[in-house]
């Protein structure tokens, strides 16, 4: 039972090590802009755009707050 | 069904599976010269029949599902895991450029076994070592083969890499760390957010500007940002050193 306990904790635990990584502020970013994509096209206002800017914003903030030379 | 070119498949499939195919051969190489090589065989073996029946469930559950939210869903989750590959290429190629990978082994068995029967130890790490790095590998190749309509050419390209780097490493065990794996991940990091960015957005059901070209436009202006963001990490470093 604790064999079995121990690998349904362990594969999300891997899933979100393997694709959110060491910040999670990048997928909520994503998230975020996701959603405000979907209202921009709801609302038929052009949001392609979005995307990319978010991403491109949301790496450099995560790079300054985690990586930035000490 | 809109599907995304043979070539662009080929390549980045190609590409993210030679970053993790790197690392599975270090690991199972690695165990095989310390360890004996008939155990790790059989453990990096029993790890590809586990894999093949992982990717075969996962290619057949997702194929069920209609493109547009699959576009969305694998969108999401490829930009998420780019944009991590991304970041990372960028800080490592920054401060240590074209290096290669680090020359320490697996480090968790440094004897070799002498004893009747199965080495449990070099079959479980080289196994691990396959499961692990091969998950990866096979995450990446199914959601953006399915993704791009295009999984036989995703499997040609992740197997290739696999078959190539495996044979590499078994022939060419120095050279194997040699290879520049940080840029590779900053060029893996660059297509995968590409594709992420245009197929999550694309699955909002948004049009871009000339239709697939846009992934083009998308990867220079990533390949930029990166160029931009590098060279900030350096002027930062020498700034500091230049204050010390």
């Amino acid at each position: 039972m604790a064999r079995i306990w121990s690998w349904i904790i362990a594969v999300p635990r891997f899933l979100y090590a393997f694709i959110v990584g060491d910040d999670w502020t990048v997928a909520v970013a994503v998230v975020a802009g996701l959603v405000v994509t979907a209202v921009l096209n709801a609302n038929h206002i052009v949001a392609w755009w979005l995307m990319p800017i978010v991403a491109i914003v949301a790496t450099g903030v995560s790079i300054q707050r985690n990586y930035a030379p000490k | 069904m809109v599907s995304t070119g043979l070539v662009p498949v080929l390549i980045t499939t190609f590409l993210a599976s030679a970053v993790e195919a790197v690392e599975m051969v270090a690991i199972v190489v690695g165990v095989g010269a310390t360890r004996g090589w008939r155990s790790t065989i059989f453990g990096a073996v029993s790890g590809f029949a586990t894999l093949a029946v992982v990717v075969l469930i996962l290619g057949v559950a997702l194929s069920q599902i209609p493109i547009g939210p699959l576009r969305l869903v694998i969108g999401f989750l490829l930009l998420v895991f780019g944009l991590q590959w991304f970041r990372k290429g960028i800080v490592r190629v920054a401060a240590q450029g074209f290096a290669g990978m680090a020359a320490a082994g697996p480090g968790e068995a440094d004897e070799e076994w002498k004893g009747p029967g199965v080495d449990w130890t070099a079959w479980f790490l080289a196994w691990k070592g396959v499961v692990l790095e091969g998950l990866e590998i096979a995450i990446i190749v199914v959601s953006f083969g399915v993704a791009a309509n295009n999984l036989g050419a995703a499997a040609v390209g992740g197997v290739s890499a696999l078959a190539i780097f495996l044979a590499a490493g078994f022939l060419l065990q120095r050279p194997l760390r040699m290879i520049p794996r940080s840029f590779l991940q900053l060029i893996v990091g660059t297509l995968l957010t590409s594709f992420g960015t245009f197929w999550a957005v694309e699955g909002l059901g948004v049009d871009w500007p000339a239709s697939d070209g846009a992934i083009v436009v998308l990867i220079a202006v990533y390949a930029v940002t990166a160029l931009l963001y590098i060279a900030r990490q350096r002027r930062g470093t020498t700034a500091l050193r230049v204050a010390a």
